[in-house]
């Protein structure tokens, strides 16, 4: 009888310490963007749980530091950024404010993909802002090749393995099965895509970079004159004849941007305009990361489609 | 207990000493690495330099065949796919490079904040250094913005700003603090010189505001420049499934950047004259106490709602104490198709209540009295299309007690910080970039101290900044 007070005591106990660490076999990831949160998901499958903290309809660059973002990273075991300063404008006060030793830069826990990814249009003479809000290290839009995709998820890979050994050899697993998929999937997108190699194209921010060299695209100018810049009468006008002058085919956009003026450049060159989601979540159809490109290349296909005579 | 304070600053500047020469080894190394870097891309400069020389060769000779070789094709491929991958590597290698030399630096930008303005009445209402104050041409703020990470456990900011009042020109040490980057328990430390974290307005920035001129109830109780001053605060994320901190501050209570508190001796508060009352004890600090947190109502609507309390001395008399109570409340909607952060709206609103603890004077024989002042301010921000916002903002303030002091209010100055007043200030502003803005506010300003007769200001204010991209917090 005098026991049954100090057993009910001792069980709460380790109920409460249940409920509290319900998490602690799997890794809690953290990633800035929903691209880099599924290609976690595919590598950490069951053994992570990820939060995504940008929309895949928002403009990357540009995410609130909402309060409950500290929440969030003040829990993270694992925090993925894109780096090359794509979340320079409202990662580092949540990193700062989430007061968690894990995360910081250096450590295991803080994973910088562009770190394994050759950067395009790294800048090679002087800049200076009067280009543009120019991104000094290269541009950071890089998931949106496939490939990259894969160099991330090998990155994530090794890193999960660091951090969780025990589950490394799920992580390996999961991460020769998503090598697979890409590899086999990108042959059949450029399979599709082969017919579009030299179509020229215009973009409105240069989100579509490494998309079109893996493609074949040729991006050969943007609706922004300069990054971050919105289009000037000017720009605009010489747009219109560039695009008229080289036989531009297609005009690529996030589908967050203004319409008016890819409207107004369709119907002055007969170009066609194509919304493409830039990430994860930016269309309804673009549910993760594989399907991001299922949806990106039927997208173009068909738009190129409807614009043949 | 002198031999363990001792003991305390023995251990403190052995360690302050110890970091710095690990912090001198790290250099070194660093350097080696950066030396090691600076070779491996002149070497690959130069191998590229010489593929290139190769394909030009190649280029230039001709065909000494009538058909292609077999395998010429992919041979120049493999050359091609060479030098692809050589010139990508020295990008790589250039842009690694700034990203490791910049790191040793502080980040620095430069922030400088100007305004035309026309007033109705010269002897204006604005009463913040930094606002507009004069006809003509204002210097509002030029601030000088460095940061950096001291060590694996601390960040650096300093905010060093120069103005130009009556003609003079300024500098003054607005803002110089460490913050904890890996304390255990959740908890984060600044040490330093800070703004008081206060509701929303009296931490940020002029170049942060989103009017020419701060809010009349802050201006009444924080002063013209805000209530800043050395200290120590130490915050706390509770671990609830929610956002919600605990902040507590302890600062000095003394000097023009603590107005409603020891200020400065021969100032005056509604007609009482400041003592010269140092700090003596730790009574004599000022603390702060402030729980802030946050909901995501929807995907695209967020709250946050803080209280503060401030409670401290002030030098109307050699024991009066003062308390001011505030709470703030910030909504903003911003759609998750946002363009680069546009349309947006905001409305952000605090209200604070002074209750000052004066005299008696014994220079004015001024009885003792309880001065209560109150006001609130409530701002909507509207970003309606890329790069333009909207503004219209609503002040109110008004004061009690005091009345005997009432006939030493002697400048206008003194009797504008008293009695009733409230003002209206629509504004547009537009940011050519993240980088630069210009804005346009009318203020309707009405103040018993004037007999209630309308005052209005015109601003055309710019803004440039240069230097490192600045993050936003919420």
């Amino acid at each position: 009888m005098r026991d049954k007070p100090l057993t009910a005591t001792l069980a709460a106990i380790a109920l409460s310490l249940l409920w509290a660490f319900p998490s602690q076999a799997k890794l809690n990831v953290v990633a800035s963007t929903p691209d880099l949160g599924s290609i976690a998901r595919e590598v950490g499958g069951d053994r992570i749980e990820v939060t995504s903290l940008a929309k895949g309809t928002e403009d990357p660059h540009f995410v609130d530091a909402k309060p409950s973002f500290i929440r969030i990273l003040n829990q993270a075991d694992v925090l993925i950024e894109g780096g090359a300063d794509l979340e320079v404008g409202w990662l580092p006060p949540l990193v700062l404010n989430a007061r968690n030793p894990q995360i910081q830069l250096g450590l295991p826990g803080r994973i910088v993909a562009a770190e394994v990814i050759k950067l395009l249009e790294v800048p090679t003479g002087p800049i200076d802002r009067s280009l543009g809000d120019v991104h000094p290290f290269g541009n950071p839009h890089f998931t949106l090749d496939p490939v990259n995709g894969r160099l991330i998820a090998r990155l994530l890979a090794e890193r999960f393995c660091a951090i969780a050994p025990v589950d490394c050899q799920v992580f390996k697993t999961n991460l020769k099965q998503f090598e697979d998929t890409i590899d086999a999937r990108l042959a059949v997108w450029q399979k599709q895509m082969a017919p579009l190699r030299g179509t020229k194209v215009v973009s409105y921010h240069k989100s579509y970079s490494y998309l079109a060299e893996r493609f074949g695209l040729r991006v050969v100018n943007t609706i922004e004159p300069k990054p971050g810049i919105p289009p000037s009468a000017s720009h605009v006008r010489d747009l219109v004849a560039q695009m008229k002058a080289e036989g531009v085919a297609l005009i690529l956009m996030e589908p967050n941007r203004e319409r008016k003026t890819p409207a107004f450049l369709a119907q002055e060159t007969g170009a066609k305009v194509v919304v493409v989601p830039s990430m994860v979540g930016g269309s309804k159809e673009a549910g993760d990361y594989l399907t991001l490109f299922d949806s990106i290349v039927k997208t173009v296909l068909e738009a190129a489609d409807q614009r043949r005579p | 207990m002198h031999t363990r304070i001792c003991a305390c600053v023995c251990a403190a500047l052995f360690v302050a000493a110890f970091g710095g020469w690990s912090q001198g080894f790290a250099k070194e190394t660093a350097g080696s690495e950066i030396e090691d870097l600076k070779k491996q891309m002149t070497l690959m400069e130069e191998q590229l330099k010489q593929l290139r020389k190769k394909v030009e060769e190649l280029e230039a000779k001709p065909s000494a065949t009538k058909g292609p070789e077999p395998d010429q094709g992919k041979s120049e491929d493999t050359t091609e796919q060479r030098l692809r991958e050589l010139e990508r590597q020295v990008q790589q290698q250039r842009a690694a490079s700034r990203g490791i030399l910049a790191p040793f630096n502080p980040k620095i930008s430069l922030n400088g904040l100007f305004t035309a303005a026309a007033f109705s009445d010269k002897n204006n209402l604005n009463l913040g250094d930094h606002d507009p104050r004069v006809n003509g041409f204002n210097v509002q703020n030029v601030e000088l913005h460095l940061q950096g990470t001291v060590d694996p456990y601390f960040q650096m900011d300093a905010n060093l700003v120069t103005f130009i009042e009556k003609g003079e020109t300024k500098v003054e040490l607005e803002e110089a603090y460490g913050t904890s980057l890996a304390l255990p328990a959740n908890l984060q430390l600044v040490a330093g010189q800070y703004f008081t974290r206060f509701g929303r307005h009296n931490r940020q920035h002029p170049h942060q505001w989103d009017f020419a001129d701060q809010p009349v109830i802050l201006g009444r109780l924080f002063g013209p420049d805000g209530l800043r001053g050395p200290g120590a605060q130490l915050s706390w994320l509770a671990p609830t499934p929610f956002y919600l901190e605990l902040i507590a501050s302890a600062q000095q209570a003394q000097g023009g950047i603590a107005t409603s508190f020891l200020s400065q001796a021969g100032q005056t508060v509604r007609g009482y004259t400041l003592l010269d009352r140092p700090v003596q004890k730790p009574g004599d600090l000022l603390y702060m106490p402030r729980v802030v947190t946050s909901l995501d109502v929807t995907d695209e609507v967020t709250a946050a709602l803080g209280g503060s309390t401030l409670f401290g001395p002030n030098a109307s008399g050699p024991n009066n104490t003062t308390i001011i109570y505030g709470t703030d409340l910030y909504v903003k909607w911003k759609p998750v198709n946002h363009s680069q952060g546009f349309p947006f709206v905001a409305w952000q609103t605090e209200y604070l209540h002074r209750d000052y603890q004066a005299g008696p004077d014994t220079i004015n024989a001024i009885p003792a009295s309880r001065l209560k002042d109150y006001g609130l301010y409530s701002q909507l921000t509207y970003g309606f299309v890329y790069r333009w916002v909207a503004g219209f903002r609503v002040d109110y303030a008004d004061s009690a007690g005091g009345a005997a002091a009432v006939p030493f209010l002697t400048t206008l100055a003194q009797r504008d910080l008293v009695g009733e007043r409230w003002r209206l200030s629509p504004n547009i502003t537009f940011y050519p970039s993240e980088f630069s803005k210009f804005r346009l506010q009318y203020n309707l300003d009405v103040a018993a101290s004037r007999g209630r007769e309308a005052i209005h200001g015109v601003f055309l204010q710019a803004e440039f900044n240069i230097g490192e991209h600045g993050a936003h917090s919420f």
